[in-house]
């Protein structure tokens, strides 16, 4: 696997970004729907022939009195991989989370703006949380298995849940999930045995299993390989490689030469505000703003 | 050896030209701290055996003056009947009494277990519900209702609509003693579940009470045991809420129906009516009964300990 990101990626992406900054001559990426000037200028954009499918317009989440990020509007293309990066406490994670609207769980969060999954504004009247969750997955920073189901029904347990008792139907979905997830041959004779009792990589790649069950079409993950060691942190990394064929990801890592390694763009955070978002080679050899070149550079963060 | 004034914790040399440093292990501090130490462990010593002595000498007690009683067939397979079957030495027991137990006891387990776990669900999952706190409130309420007052809710509730005293409103009885311990029990238990594993099932697009049905409850299940056990374990000793309810029989009753239907006979109310009465014989049998009881609750309460350690021990 190709540790840098795609070069195949490279040319798609200049045709997909028309507008280029003058002054920097670097790309950025507009809105779809232009803002009026002095909203920021990291804006996303795509163009006409690039699928878009996800695109948040300032979403805005607040923690009470205290702002978690501020009107951030991303666009995100479909089968690519978006890092999101930035110190701790940036707002990353919590623009992540408004993506599948689990911020509608805690007390006092208040989420504001729009976030637009193929034409529907995922926070909009009537607009059940459960089905969005179903297409835009997520994985967490800690491998999260159901501690008492076995590994099988960990992986179907978002259709089993539900009252899909098709043991076929079953069988099938429970092997193709966990081939995508790359832990098919590692698990395959034990599918029974409790899924607390596989190590923690490949509890991660359960999770990613189990997020892939209910055909998810985008995967939300929250640093997924920040409690794992190096060589599975290798192994999800390729992973993520891999399915991006398939879906879209986008991942918040603290870890820039993963960001480097596994995505396709980057957007960069401070202090509840997205900052710059280019494609990674870009962002990591040339970025617009010095913030992001302090942040890269290791000069803070 | 600048060796510090006793008593005093201040800092002084330890030699001269050394640096100053504060005196906390100088020879004579150590031993003074140890010595202290040894004390409140000793403290702590009196104070275990303070709790059980005292319970020794009641299972002492009630097992050397029941143990005759219980070790006899007859305790078992026979009714109590009049007292004359006693005093002539016929056949008397408290099968009928073990047997009404084991009906009301687990006919309450039915009744609290299903709602009193319910009830911990919608206190710990649904915080923001409108009804949570009006829950709260009478969950805390029920549980510090003293538990004749039980007795009088299931009798006015049942025993009088129907005509008779039952087995069934003795096991209503004690189901309004074991909800609540079953409630706060549960909700206790599923607030430590960590959170992580709500999210992940969220996340998959399930609905929030498949989350909890599902993945959060079967994490707590040890747990919940352990409340449902001690649940039991209290309510097993009550009698104050079955004197009118279930109110007590001395026979086996006629049909399995009628010990639902039936005025039956409980372990604890039974104790109670042996021990008052005026006969040496039926003395000994309510100290029979007493070790019943005793050993219920004792095995109740070892068995949640070993359902316990075996879960803790295969997680590690």
């Amino acid at each position: 696997m190709e540790p840098m990101p795609h070069a195949d990626d490279a040319p798609a992406t200049a045709a997909a970004t028309p507008a280029t900054d003058a002054v920097s001559n670097r790309v950025v990426l507009a809105t779809p729907k232009p803002q009026d000037a002095g909203q920021g200028d990291a804006r996303a954009t795509v163009a006409a022939e690039a699928v878009t499918r996800l695109v948040t317009d300032r979403i805005t989440v607040n923690y009470g009195k205290t702002v978690g990020v501020r009107d951030v509007s991303l666009a995100f293309r479909d089968k690519t991989v978006t890092a999101l990066i930035g110190p701790s406490g940036c707002g990353k994670t919590t623009f992540l989370r408004a993506l599948n609207r689990m911020h509608d769980l805690t007390r006092g969060v208040k989420v504001t703006g729009k976030a637009v999954l193929d034409g529907t504004d995922i926070y909009a009247n009537g607009v059940d949380p459960v089905t969005i969750r179903r297409r835009i997955g997520m994985v967490f920073q800690k491998p999260t298995p159901f501690p008492t189901m076995s590994i099988y029904d960990n992986v179907v347990a978002g259709l089993k849940l539900v009252g899909i008792r098709n043991r076929a139907l079953l069988d099938e979905v429970a092997e193709r999930s966990l081939r995508q997830a790359a832990l098919w041959d590692e698990v395959k004779n034990r599918l029974r045995a409790p899924a607390g009792g596989i190590s923690g990589g490949q509890q991660q790649r359960l999770s990613i299993a189990r997020a892939l069950a209910v055909e998810a079409e985008v995967l939300l993950m929250d640093e997924p390989t920040s409690s794992l060691d190096p060589q599975s942190t290798m192994r999800i990394e390729e992973l993520i490689h891999e399915l991006k064929h398939d879906v879209m990801i986008i991942i918040v890592t603290h870890n820039m030469q993963q960001a480097a390694r596994v995505s396709d763009y980057t957007a960069f955070f401070y202090e509840g505000d997205l900052i710059e978002v280019a494609d990674t080679n870009t962002m990591f050899t040339n970025p617009r703003e010095q913030r992001t070149n302090d942040y890269i550079t290791g000069r803070f963060g | 050896m600048a060796a510090t004034a006793p008593g005093t914790g201040s800092d002084t040399a330890t030699a001269a030209g050394a640096p100053r440093r504060l005196a906390t292990v100088t020879p004579e501090n150590l031993r003074r701290r140890y010595r202290r130490d040894r004390f409140m462990i000793g403290l702590l010593v009196l104070a275990t055996a303070a709790v059980l002595v005292p319970l020794l000498i009641i299972v002492w007690y009630v097992v050397s003056n029941g143990i005759s009683a219980v070790l006899t067939a007859d305790f078992y397979t026979q009714d109590l009947g009049s007292p004359a079957r006693a005093l002539q030495g016929r056949p008397t027991g408290l099968g009928h009494t073990i047997l009404g137990t084991m009906v009301v006891d687990g006919l309450a387990l039915l009744i609290a277990v299903p709602i009193g776990v319910g009830a911990g669900i919608m206190l710990s999952e649904f915080p923001d519900h409108p009804l949570n706190p009006v829950l709260r409130v009478l969950n805390d309420t029920l549980n510090g209702m003293p538990a004749i007052l039980k007795g009088l809710l299931a009798f006015s509730l049942i025993v009088k609509p129907m005509g008779t005293f039952s087995g069934i409103s003795g096991a209503v009885a004690l189901a309004f003693v074991m909800l609540p311990i079953v409630a706060r029990a549960t909700e206790g238990v599923l607030r430590i579940i960590p959170w992580s594993i709500r999210e992940a099932g969220l996340a998959l697009g399930l609905p929030r009470w498949r989350v909890v049905l599902n993945t959060v409850l079967p994490a707590a299940r040890v747990g919940v045991v352990t409340g449902v056990l001690i649940a039991f374990a209290r309510a097993a000793g009550e009698a104050a809420p079955l004197l009118f309810t279930s109110f007590g029989n001395n026979f086996f009753s006629s049909t399995p129906l009628r010990y639902l239907l039936g005025p039956v006979d409980t372990l604890p109310a039974r104790l109670y009516s042996l021990a008052i009465s005026p006969y040496r014989e039926w003395h000994a049998m309510g100290w029979g009964a007493g070790v019943i009881l005793l050993v219920l609750v004792i095995v109740t309460f070892v068995g949640t300990r070993i359902v316990t350690r075996q879960r803790r021990a295969t997680e590690l």
